[in-house]
C-alpha cells in the first residue's frame, strides 16, 4: 500500500518542470476558489453574529453612565452689583444671565466669565425690591416684587444674527407686561413672595404681602378693534386668612394650580381655574417631623413638584385622582440625595430629569421617571448660591459662597430608560397607581415618555398562545392522519397544499383578518363558538354512520380517503352551525351575544381581537408544524408498527402508545419552531389588532405587540434617541427570544435524527 | 358494532384527525377561492340599477351599483333607531355605490329594501371611470366641443366612444412628454446643480466651469420650452372636447373628456362586451399607475418595483447561498463547526423578519449609507442619497432574509449527488474546484434554481422588513428609467405586498378601495402560488431523476 502511495504526489505550484502553464493555473483557481469558498461560509456566520452584535451596540449605550467634566471656572462677574438671585443659560451655552438683589441683570460669557452687557431693570425711583421669583425656564421671564405692592415682570431673550457666517447671540431684555410695574397689591404693602407665569393670552401673577395676604391677579390679553397694542384686562382675588407661614409661593404653567409651602413642610395646594375665587384642594404635610424643606420647584411640564429637606431627601410629589376622583397630592418616590440638606433643585427643560445642590457643594443628576441617579459630584467645598442647567441639559453653572461659578460639561443622553422602568411597573405623573405602561412619544416636551416592554411582551405572547391554540390541534391531529393513516395518493395532493398554506403572504392573510374576518367574526360570533362544538360532533355522527353502512358501500371509497370523504360534511355542518346561530343567540343570549357578555361580566368586545388573531396566525402557524410534525411521525421506523399491530394493538392504539411517543420530540421541535413564528409575526398582529398595548387576559380584547410596534414606530423615531434605542431592544428581545427557541429546536431534532439512525 | 365497541376501536378518534386535515384543506381552498372571486369580480362591468326610492314624504332616484346587501332581526333594527314596515321580521338593506362624489359627497349609501318602490336598469344608464372624484353614474345627454353641442340623445354614444379614443390618444402623448421628456430634463438640470456644488466643495469652481453650466442650462431651459410648447398644444386639444351627462336628481353635469377614462353601457352590453372589457380593465390593472391615492387605477409601479427588487436580491442571494452551501458540504470538516454554521443557518431563517427589517435600517442604510453619503455624495448633502432607504438596501435586507432558503435548498441538492461522481471526477485528474464547477454544480442545479424560487417567493410576499428599508406609499418614479445611471439603487420604490397594506388600511376611502385589494391579493397569491408550484415541480422532477443515479 505505502509503495503505490509515494508514487503518487499531489502536484504543487512549485514543480516547474513537470507542469504546464495551464495546470498551474487550474491549481492557482483551486486555491482561490476553494479559499474563497471557505471565506463565503464562514460569512453566514457572521451575519447572524453581526446582526446580533449590532442590536447589542445600538441597545448598550441605554444603560451606559452620564459623564461630567468641569470646564472653567471664574470670578462671579459684577459682583459688586449684588447678590445673584437667579442664573440662567441659553441653549447653545455660550451666554448666561444672573439677575441681581439690586435690580440688575447681568450677562456674560459663560466659558470665560466675562461681562457682556449689564442691563438696569425698570425698577422705579424710591421703591425697594422686596421678593424674585423665576417663571417658567423656558421662557426666560422673572418677576421682583415691590415695596409698594407693585410688582416688574421682565423677560431676558436672546437674538441670533451670524455677520460673516458667525454665529452671534445677542442678549435681550424685554417688558411682556410693560415697563411699568403692575399694581398687585392694592393696599400697597411690600410683596414678600411672588410668582409669575406669562402665556400667550393670559399671565398670572400671586404675591404675599408683608400682612399675610395672599394676592392672585391674572391679565387677558384683550385684542381691541380700535388700538393697535392689546390692552390687558384683569382679573384676581385675594386670600385673607393664610393659616400658615407662606415660604415658598408657586402657579403651574397651566394657571390652574397654586401651591403655598411653609418652610416646616405644610403645603397648601389651591385650584386657581376660576382666578377670582380660588379653591383649597388640600392641605398636607410633606416631610417627616424634625425635617425642614429646604428647596422645592417643578419638575418639567410642572405636574410634579420636587421636595428637598433638610435631610438629603428628594421627593416627587404630583396631584392625583383618587378613587373618589378628588384630586390629592401623592409622593410618587423619594431619591436620598446626600446627608445635608438639599439646598437648590434645577429642572431639565425638555425632560424629566432634574439637578441638585447640597449644601456641602455636591451636586446629582438624577432622572424621575427611571429612578436613576446619573452624576454625583463635588464642585465646591462651600454653599451652593445658584444652580441652572443649559436647556439641551448638557451642561451646568454653579455659583458657590466663595463668589466663584463653576461651568460643567455634561454628557448625559439616555437617562430616561432603566432595566427596572422598562420591565417592572413605573409610576407616572398623574397616574392613581404604578402601571405597566407602553406610551413612547407625544407632540410637546411637557410628555413623559412611558417605556415599558411589559406589555408589548404580554401581547406578543398572547397572541402566539392563541394562535397556538388554534393551530397545535388542527396541525398535529393533521400530520398524525397524514403521515399514518392516510392513502399515499391522497397524501401527494394534501402536502403540496399545506406547502402552499407555508407560502402564503402573511399581508395577505392580515388583510383578510382584518377586512373580512374581524367583520364577520363580530357579526356571527355564536356561530364561531358553536362551530367549535357542532363540526366534531357531526363528523362523529357521519363517522359512526358511515361505519353502519354495508361493506358494498364502504368499500366503493379506497382505504385512507376519509379526509376527503369529510370535507362536504364538514361544510354542511359548518353551514348548519351558522344559520341556527340566530336561534342560539335569541335562546341563550337574548339575541345578542356581545350585549348580554358587557352586561352579565362586564367583558368589553373590541372587533380587532385576540380571537381574529388567533384564527389568522393560527392558520399561518399550522403549515409549520404540520410540515415538522408530519417529518417527524413519517421517520418513525416501520418495524415498530408492525411489531405493535402484530401484537394485537388497534391502528390508534399504536399510534398514540407507539408512535406518538416515539417521535414527540419532533413533535415538541414542531411546535417549538411554531411557536417562535407566532411570536415574530408581524402583518397579521398588524392589521388584525386594534394595536393597543393594553394587558388584559380578555379573548375580545386586542393587544399590541413587540413586532408591530417596531413596524409602527420604527421610521418615526429620531436615530439615536431614547425611543429610537429602545425599539431597538425590543428587536433583541424578538431576536433572543427565536435564537433560543429555535437553538433548542434544532438540538432537539438533530438528536432525534441521530437516535434514528441506529434504529 | 355499538358504539362502545366502536370507541374501543380508536376509530372515532382516527375520524376527528383526518377531520383536522380536512379542515386544513378547506380552510386553504376556501381562502384562495374567497380572495379569487372578490378579485376578479373587480373587473365585472357591473349594471347600473335606478331605485325609486321613498324616504318619509320625498321621493327621489338612486342610481348605482348594488355592491352588497345585510339582514338585521327587527329588535336590532329598533335598537338602532330603525322603523320597519309592515311588522317585518328582518330589516334588509342594500349598499350602494352611487359614486359622484363631487355632488353628492359621497361614494355609497346604504338603502332600505322597504323604501324601494321599483328598480330597473335602464339601457341608457351610463357609467364613466374618472380621474378625479371616481364613478359617475347617469344619463348620457350630449356632447361638446369646445362648448358647443355637437351630438345629443342617441347621437351623442358613438360620438363620444370616438372622441375619447382621441382623447385618450392625447393624453397618452402628455403622460409620454410629461414623464419622459420633461423628466430627464428636470434629472440633468438636477445633475447640473449637484455638479456645482460638487464641483465647489472640491475648490475647482472656475469661471470657465461657471461659463459652461450657463450655458448647458440655457440649452435645457431651451429644450424644455421646446416641450412647454408642444405640451400646450396638446392640452389645447384634449381639453376641447367634454360630455354632458345628467345625473339621478337631474342636475346636469359637464366633464372633460381630458378627465375620463371610459364611458360604458353596463346595461346594454352582452356577455361577450362585457368579457372585453374585463380584460380591458384588467390590462389596466397591470400596466398603468395609481390614481386617487392608489385607491383607483392600476398596479404597474408596484409590480414593477417588487420585480426589480426580487431580481436584485437574487443576484445578491444566489452567489452568496451557493459558496455557503458548497463550503458546509464540501469544504468544512463534519463536526462540531459544521454543526455550529448549521444551527446559525436555521437561526437566521427563524428569526422575525423584522428585526432584519430593524438591522437593515440601522446598519444599512444609516452606517453604510451614511458613509457612502459622506465618502462620495458630500455635494448633496444635506438631502442623503444612499443614508435612506431605498433599492439598494431593501434588496440587501432580503438578501440576508432569505439566505437560509437558498443554503438549505442547494445543501439538499449537493447531498443528492452521488459520492461516486465526485471520486471519479477527481480520480480523472480534476481538481477539487473543477469538479465542483463542471460536475456536482451543474447536477445540483435544478436544486439551487427551487432555491432560488422559494427565496423569490418569500421576497415577494414579506412586507414588514421593507416597511422600515425603502419602500413608500406612491413612488413618482421607477427605479430603472431612461436617465444615467439608468438603474437608480437609492430610489425608493413600490411593493405589491406593501401596497395591499396600504390600500387596505391607510387609504382616505378603504370601502371603495376594497375590491382593489382583493385584486391586489389575487395577484400576489397567483405569482407567490405560481412560483411555488414550478419550484415543487422541479424538486420532484429532480427526486426523480436522482433516485435512478442513486442506484448507482
Amino acid at each position: 500500500m505505502t509503495e503505490l502511495n509515494s508514487n503518487i504526489q499531489k502536484p504543487s505550484l512549485f514543480q516547474h518542470g513537470t507542469l504546464t502553464r495551464h495546470q498551474r493555473w487550474r491549481l492557482i483557481k483551486d486555491n482561490v476558489a476553494g479559499k474563497g469558498v471557505i471565506f463565503g461560509g464562514l460569512g453566514v456566520i457572521v451575519a447572524i453574529v453581526l446582526i446580533f452584535f449590532y442590536l447589542l451596540y445600538v441597545v448598550f449605550p441605554l444603560f451606559g453612565d452620564a459623564e461630567a467634566e468641569s470646564v472653567a471656572q471664574y470670578k462671579v462677574p459684577e459682583m459688586q452689583l449684588g447678590k445673584t438671585l437667579l442664573l440662567a443659560m441659553e441653549e447653545q451655552n455660550e451666554v448666561a444671565v444672573r439677575y441681581t438683589e439690586q435690580g440688575q441683570a447681568i450677562f456674560f460669557a459663560v466659558a470665560t466669565g466675562k461681562t457682556i452687557r449689564v442691563e438696569a431693570l425698570a425698577i422705579p425711583e424710591g421703591v425697594q425690591i422686596t421678593s424674585f421669583a423665576p417663571g417658567s425656564p423656558a421662557k426666560g421671564v422673572v418677576a421682583y416684587g415691590l415695596s409698594d405692592g407693585r410688582a416688574l415682570v421682565v423677560k431676558h431673550d436672546y437674538k441670533i444674527s451670524y455677520p460673516n457666517d458667525v454665529r452671534l447671540i445677542t442678549p435681550v431684555i424685554e417688558y411682556p407686561l410693560g415697563k411699568e410695574p403692575l399694581l398687585i397689591d392694592t393696599e400697597g404693602n411690600a410683596l414678600e413672595k411672588v410668582a409669575v407665569r406669562i402665556e400667550e393670552e393670559i399671565s398670572t401673577l400671586a404675591a404675599k404681602t408683608a400682612d399675610n395676604r395672599v394676592v392672585l391677579s391674572s391679565y387677558a390679553k384683550e385684542e381691541s378693534m380700535f388700538d393697535d397694542e392689546p390692552s390687558l384686562e384683569q382679573t384676581g382675588s385675594v386670600l385673607d386668612s393664610i393659616a400658615m407661614d407662606v415660604d415658598y409661593l408657586l402657579i403651574e404653567k397651566e394657571h390652574r394650580l397654586m401651591y403655598l409651602a411653609s418652610k416646616d413642610g405644610h403645603i397648601s395646594v389651591y385650584s386657581i381655574i376660576d382666578k377670582e375665587t380660588p379653591e383649597l384642594i388640600q392641605h398636607l404635610s410633606v416631610v417627616e417631623k424634625g425635617r425642614d424643606i429646604s428647596s422645592l420647584e417643578f419638575l418639567n411640564a410642572e405636574i410634579s413638584l420636587l421636595i428637598g429637606d433638610s435631610s438629603g431627601l428628594l421627593s416627587q410629589w404630583t396631584i392625583v385622582r383618587d378613587d373618589k376622583n378628588q384630586q390629592v397630592m401623592q409622593n410618587l418616590r423619594t431619591f436620598k440625595v446626600s446627608d445635608s440638606a438639599v439646598v437648590a433643585i434645577n429642572a431639565e427643560q425638555r425632560r424629566k430629569g432634574f439637578i441638585t445642590a447640597d449644601a456641602k457643594g455636591n451636586i446629582g443628576i438624577y432622572h424621575s421617571t427611571a429612578e436613576r441617579e446619573l452624576i454625583k459630584e463635588n464642585i465646591s467645598q462651600s454653599f451652593p448660591a445658584a444652580l441652572t442647567q443649559s436647556p439641551r441639559a448638557n451642561a451646568f453653572l454653579l455659583q458657590a459662597a466663595d463668589n466663584t461659578i463653576s461651568f460643567w460639561n455634561v454628557h448625559n443622553e439616555h437617562p430616561d430608560v432603566s432595566f427596572d422602568s422598562i420591565w417592572k411597573e413605573v409610576w407616572y405623573e398623574s397616574y392613581p397607581k404604578p402601571d405597566y405602561i407602553w406610551q413612547s412619544s407625544s407632540a410637546s416636551n411637557d410628555f413623559e415618555p412611558k417605556m415599558s416592554l411589559t406589555p408589548l411582551v404580554f401581547g406578543t405572547l398572547k397572541a402566539a398562545f392563541y394562535a397556538m391554540m388554534v393551530a397545535m390541534p388542527l396541525a398535529i391531529m393533521g400530520a398524525i392522519y397524514t403521515a399514518y393513516f392516510m392513502a399515499p395518493a391522497m397524501r401527494s395532493y394534501v402536502k403540496p397544499s399545506i406547502e402552499l398554506m407555508e407560502a402564503l403572504p402573511t399581508v395577505i392573510l392580515g388583510f383578510l383578518a382584518g377586512l373580512w374576518l374581524a367583520p364577520f367574526v363580530e357579526a356571527n360570533l355564536v356561530g364561531i363558538f358553536s362551530l367549535f362544538m357542532i363540526v366534531p360532533l357531526a363528523v362523529m355522527i357521519f363517522a359512526y354512520c358511515w361505519q353502519q353502512l354495508p361493506k358494498s358501500i364502504r368499500h366503493r371509497v379506497a382505504n385512507g380517503w376519509d379526509a376527503a370523504l369529510l370535507i362536504p360534511v364538514i361544510l354542511i355542518s359548518a353551514w348548519f352551525a351558522f344559520v341556527i346561530s340566530p336561534a342560539i343567540e335569541q335562546l341563550c343570549f337574548a339575541g345578542d351575544m356581545r350585549v348580554w357578555m358587557n352586561d352579565s361580566f362586564g367583558i368589553g368586545y373590541d372587533q380587532r381581537n385576540s380571537l381574529v388573531v388567533g384564527l389568522a396566525m393560527g392558520f399561518a402557524v399550522i403549515p409549520t408544524i404540520f410540515s415538522i410534525t408530519e417529518d417527524a411521525i413519517f421517520s418513525v421506523p416501520k418495524n415498530l408498527t408492525v411489531g405493535s399491530l402484530a401484537l394485537g394493538a388497534t391502528p390508534w392504539q399504536t399510534m398514540i402508545r407507539v408512535v406518538l411517543l416515539t417521535a414527540s420530540p419532533g413533535i415538541f421541535s414542531a411546535v417549538m419552531i411554531g411557536f417562535g413564528r407566532a411570536v415574530g409575526e408581524t402583518m397579521i398582529v398588524l392589521m388584525a389588532t386594534g394595536n393597543t398595548p393594553v394587558m388584559d387576559l380578555s379573548i375580545f380584547q386586542g393587544m399590541r405587540t413587540l413586532s408591530a410596534n417596531i413596524a409602527v414606530e420604527m421610521p418615526e423615531s429620531e436615530v439615536d434617541s431614547t425611543h429610537y434605542r429602545v425599539l431597538f431592544l425590543a428587536a433583541l428581545v424578538l431576536f433572543l427570544f427565536t435564537f433560543v427557541f429555535n437553538t433548542l429546536a434544532e438540538l432537539i431534532r438533530q438528536n432525534l435524527r441521530e437516535k434514528y439512525s441506529s434504529l | 358494532m355499538s358504539i362502545k365497541e366502536w370507541f374501543k376501536s380508536g376509530s372515532p378518534w382516527v375520524w376527528l384527525n383526518a377531520a383536522a386535515v380536512s379542515t386544513c384543506i378547506i380552510l386553504v381552498i376556501g381562502l384562495l377561492l374567497l380572495v379569487a372571486v372578490r378579485g376578479m369580480g373587480h373587473f365585472w362591468p357591473a349594471d347600473v340599477v335606478e331605485y325609486s326610492y321613498v324616504e318619509g314624504e320625498k321621493r327621489t332616484l338612486v342610481v348605482g351599483e348594488l355592491v352588497d346587501s345585510s339582514v338585521m332581526s327587527a329588535k336590532m333594527a329598533k335598537e338602532s333607531g330603525y322603523k320597519l314596515k309592515d311588522n317585518a321580521e328582518t330589516l334588509v338593506q342594500h349598499l350602494i355605490k352611487t359614486g359622484n362624489r363631487d355632488i353628492s359627497g359621497m361614494d355609497f349609501r346604504w338603502i332600505q329594501q322597504q323604501n324601494i318602490q321599483s328598480e330597473s336598469s335602464p339601457d341608457e344608464m351610463i357609467t364613466i371611470e374618472r380621474r378625479e372624484w371616481g364613478n359617475f353614474y347617469g344619463r348620457l345627454l350630449a356632447v361638446k366641443e369646445n362648448g358647443k353641442v355637437i351630438a345629443s340623445g342617441e347621437k351623442a354614444w358613438p360620438v363620444v366612444q370616438e372622441r375619447l379614443e382621441q382623447a385618450l390618444d392625447i393624453f397618452e402623448e402628455i403622460e409620454y412628454l410629461q414623464k419622459k421628456e420633461i423628466g430627464a430634463i428636470n434629472y440633468r438640470l438636477e445633475r447640473l446643480r449637484l455638479k456645482q456644488k460638487s464641483l465647489e466643495l472640491k475648490g475647482k469652481w472656475t469661471s470657465e466651469a461657471a461659463e459652461n453650466q450657463v450655458k448647458e442650462k440655457a440649452e435645457l431651459d431651451k429644450e424644455y420650452q421646446g416641450y412647454q410648447q408642444q405640451l400646450a398644444a396638446l392640452y389645447k386639444k384634449i381639453r376641447r372636447d367634454s360630455l354632458l351627462a345628467s345625473e339621478s336628481t337631474g342636475k346636469e353635469l359637464e366633464i372633460p373628456l381630458e378627465s375620463v377614462v371610459h364611458v360604458i353601457r353596463p346595461n346594454s352590453m352582452n356577455v361577450f362586451t362585457k368579457m372585453a372589457q374585463y380584460v380591458a380593465k384588467f390590462g389596466e390593472f397591470v400596466s398603468e399607475d395609481p390614481r386617487e391615492a392608489n385607491t383607483e387605477g392600476g398596479i404597474f409601479p408596484a409590480i414593477f418595483g417588487t420585480v426589480m427588487m426580487v431580481m436584485l436580491m437574487a443576484v445578491i442571494v444566489t452567489p452568496f447561498g451557493v459558496i455557503a452551501a458548497v463550503y458546509l458540504r464540501e469544504y468544512a470538516k463534519q463536526g462540531f463547526t459544521t454543526r455550529l454554521i448549521r444551527i446559525a443557518v436555521n437561526n437566521l431563517a427563524g428569526v422575525p423578519s423584522i428585526v432584519y427589517g430593524v438591522f437593515g435600517l440601522g446598519f444599512f442604510v444609516y452606517i453604510l449609507g451614511g458613509n457612502i453619503d459622506a465618502l462620495f455624495f458630500p455635494e448633496s448633502a444635506p438631502a442623503p442619497v444612499f443614508g435612506t432607504p431605498g433599492l439598494l438596501w431593501a434588496s440587501l435586507t432580503l438578501a440576508l432574509l432569505t439566505l437560509p432558503v437558498v443554503i438549505v435548498s442547494t445543501e439538499e441538492g449537493l447531498s443528492r449527488v452521488p459520492k461516486s461522481i465526485r471520486e471519479g471526477s477527481l480520480a480523472l485528474g480534476a481538481t477539487k474546484v473543477e469538479t465542483l464547477w463542471r460536475t456536482v454544480l451543474p447536477m445540483a442545479s435544478p436544486a439551487m434554481m427551487t432555491g432560488l424560487i422559494l427565496a423569490v417567493a418569500r421576497a415577494a410576499g414579506e412586507v414588514a422588513p421593507l416597511m422600515l428599508v425603502g419602500v413608500v406609499k406612491l413612488a413618482p418614479t421607477l427605479p430603472l428609467d431612461g436617465n444615467f445611471p439608468f438603474l437608480h439603487l437609492d430610489r425608493k420604490f413600490m411593493h405589491l405586498g406593501f401596497h395591499i397594506y396600504d390600500v387596505g388600511f391607510q387609504s382616505p376611502n378603504v370601502e371603495a378601495a376594497r375590491p382593489l385589494v382583493y385584486a391586489t391579493s389575487l395577484l400576489l397569491v397567483m405569482v407567490i402560488i405560481g412560483l411555488n408550484l414550478f419550484a415543487i415541480g422541479i424538486r420532484n422532477n429532480l427526486r426523480e431523476k436522482f433516485r435512478a443515479l442513486e442506484g448507482m
